[in-house]
């Protein structure tokens, strides 16, 4: 799995596509926080990269590359390999580098500017939210043997959790806002990584104004040290569960 | 020239030390106790007292006497007695360490009471774990000056008001520190009156508390993390100018609260961190200047209910929300103020911004209605609805804008 690993690695660090990413994450990180007056500004560019860029990035490139990756996994299938050691490899190579580009990028302004408890909040969020979106890439190749539909899929995946899973739940939201749904929103926002990382952050950044809503259980609920946990533990199974799935399929696939 | 005044003057003095006999106090001494003092002196005269632990139970002064503690000696209430009454004009207390009153609800006891008089100056003391600190009650230009008055309470009813004040007149209550009793200061029925310099942290109420307390000024107090903030109410003509408003967290707790607060001056103060720096309710004809407001939840809140109110030349910047109010109808007027969420442009560089900032965010607007939806804020959705509302508005009052706002800082 290691050698996998290495050669993944070191095939991805010679991919300029990772390098462009690292550095437009570093102008951003480095310009919101140098240009704007204040850090908290720069604190809402950082969460609109982990909720936008972050997945889209991670989704497609994990995807183009999986697709790419194909004739050479092929050569080290014909190996005496284990299937899932390669594919585990694999999975480990690339939301490794992503994981790298992040912290590269982001993170390290990140904790220079903001060397606190919502600084390294952000800094796991990012991450995870990186590596939801390799899992759910390696899902979406194992779809299809299509790389332009499989690409399709990755972004559809993305724009069904950043944009219409938000639209349902302000839909839902009005729709049913006699009735007491906060309990169920909370257990819907489960189902959408990017929600979870979302309030996460946002409890954070916007204390003041959350401890105005008596009625706003969610903040009793994810502001408690359970509730973050299980946020933490919700997306390390938004991570495993996809990627497990994608394995038990590559595992039978016929390549 | 020179030197004749300072002769004079020097006469001056000499003459009003001399007016009254010096009375010594010492627990060593022969004059041991205070009460026996008071006793004793007859109005004009000053009492000295030796550094020493009092327990006297009740001491009334009811004659226009000087009182100075020498090396702060403690008058102790053994948690049963007022420690001091004050009963005549004229009455100067000073340097004294005042411990321990009694608690009771149906007279409460303070640490230093006074009652029904004029002229009478509180100052320099050290005042702990009283049940009221300082109560002046029907008082007329009395001074209260740079006393620490300290408590540690755990609810609202174990305790009474740091600086209590009812229906009283010219007051100065000047360089206090308030700390950990029911409110802050609070005033009842009080009017003229100057509140300057205070530090009013960490009580369980109210930092400051006033109601039906006209023509009085704020000025320059630090109001911090009190677990209701501060809240005034049913007044008139009230002028708060230099004031800190911080940290004032929770559901219910506003760094300044107004009720039904008319003619009034908020101008220059700082509202930091606070779960919402102003609400107004019921309130007209008050000028919101020069004020900064920062990392708060919401920088004001002013309901429909209020008119009339201008809020011109305020910096608003890192607040989650600026401004929200709870009705369409706009009484009141937003000018030249700087706001950070401002994307406008200016082109004539006069640093007014050539587009009127819209100051109200449509999210605030559906939260105050449905707080459930607090929960997709920040979401990308949520975003895009609220640019297109900023540009277009069409749920939230298109009057609720600020026609020239600054580009800068002030």
């Amino acid at each position: 799995m290691y050698k996998v690993l290495r050669i993944v690695l070191a095939d991805i660090l010679k991919n300029r596509v990772l390098l462009v990413y690292t550095l437009l994450l570093g102008a951003l990180a480095w310009a919101s926080f140098l240009l704007e007056d204040n850090s908290s500004k720069g604190m809402l560019t950082l969460l609109n990269i982990i909720i936008l860029t972050v997945p889209l990035v991670s989704v497609l490139f994990s995807t183009i590359y999986v697709y790419n990756f194909n004739e050479f996994l092929e050569l080290l299938l014909s190996q005496p390999l284990k299937r899932s050691t390669v594919w585990l490899g694999l999975y480990a190579g690339v939301s490794l580098s992503l994981m790298l580009s992040f912290f590269i990028g982001a993170g390290i302004p990140l904790l220079i500017f903001q060397l606190n408890t919502a600084g390294f909040m952000m800094l796991a969020l990012g991450i995870l939210v990186s590596l939801v979106f390799v899992s759910l890439a390696f899902l979406a190749t194992m779809f299809t043997r299509d790389k332009s539909k499989g690409v399709g899929i990755a972004v559809m995946l993305w724009l069904f959790y950043a944009l219409l899973f938000d639209g349902l739940i302000l839909f839902i939201l009005f729709q049913l806002s006699d009735y007491p749904i906060e309990g169920a929103l909370m257990m819907i926002s489960f189902l959408n990584p990017i929600d979870l990382a979302r309030i996460m952050i946002l409890l954070h950044l916007d204390v003041s104004a959350m401890l105005g809503y008596t009625g706003a259980l969610f903040f009793d609920f994810f502001g408690s040290s359970t509730g973050i946990l299980l946020t933490f533990i919700a997306l390390c199974i938004w991570c495993w569960i996809p990627f497990q799935i994608s394995l038990r399929k590559f595992k039978k696939e016929n390549l | 020239m020179k030197y004749l005044l300072h002769i004079l003057s020097c006469l001056c003095l000499f003459h009003l030390q001399a007016a009254g006999k010096v009375w010594n106090v010492d627990q060593q001494g022969s004059l041991r106790y205070i009460r026996t003092a008071v006793g004793l002196a007859s109005p004009g005269d000053t009492i000295y007292v030796q550094k020493g632990h009092f327990k006297e139970g009740n001491i009334t002064i009811n004659k226009a006497l000087t009182l100075i503690g020498v090396n702060r000696p403690v008058l102790d209430g053994q948690k049963k007695y007022e420690v001091v009454s004050i009963r005549s004009n004229n009455v100067h207390f000073e340097g004294f360490e005042v411990i321990r009153s009694g608690k009771s609800s149906l007279d409460d006891p303070g640490g230093i009471k006074v009652y029904n008089c004029k002229n009478v100056s509180v100052v320099n003391n050290i005042l702990r774990d009283n049940f009221f600190g300082i109560y002046i009650q029907n008082g007329a230009k009395c001074l209260v000056r740079n006393n620490q008055i300290f408590a540690k309470a755990l609810n609202e009813q174990e305790t009474g008001n740091g600086i209590h004040c009812w229906k009283s007149d010219s007051l100065q209550i000047i360089g206090n520190r308030i700390d950990g009793h029911r409110d802050g200061i609070y005033f009842e029925f009080v009017t003229h009156s100057i509140i300057w310099r205070n530090i009013s942290t960490a009580n369980i109420r109210y930092g400051l508390h006033f109601m039906f307390s006209n023509d009085d000024v704020y000025i320059g107090n630090v109001l911090k993390n009190n677990g209701a903030g501060v809240a005034v109410m049913y007044t008139k003509r009230v002028k708060m100018f230099n004031n800190h408003f911080y940290e004032n967290w929770g559901a219910s707790s506003y760094g300044l609260l107004l009720k039904d607060i008319t003619d009034s001056h908020i101008e220059n103060n700082q509202f930091m961190r606070n779960t919402i720096g102003i609400y107004m309710e019921g309130s007209s004809r008050i000028f919101v200047q020069g004020n900064s407001f920062n990392n708060n939840g919401w920088g004001m809140k002013i309901q429909a209910s209020c008119m009339d109110i201008d809020v011109f030349s305020n910096n608003f910047s890192s607040n989650t929300f600026d401004v929200s109010t709870n009705g369409t109808l706009v009484l009141n007027r937003f000018k030249g103020n700087f706001w950070d969420k401002y994307e406008g442009y200016d082109i004539n560089k006069d640093g007014i911004g050539d587009v009127p900032f819209h100051p109200l965010s449509l999210f605030s607007y559906i939260a105050e209605q449905n707080a459930q939806a607090m929960i997709l804020f920040r979401s990308f959705i949520v975003t895009l609805l609220e640019r297109s509302e900023r540009i277009l508005p069409s749920l939230t009052p298109d009057e609720f804008i600020d026609p020239a706002p600054r580009m800068n800082k002030l």
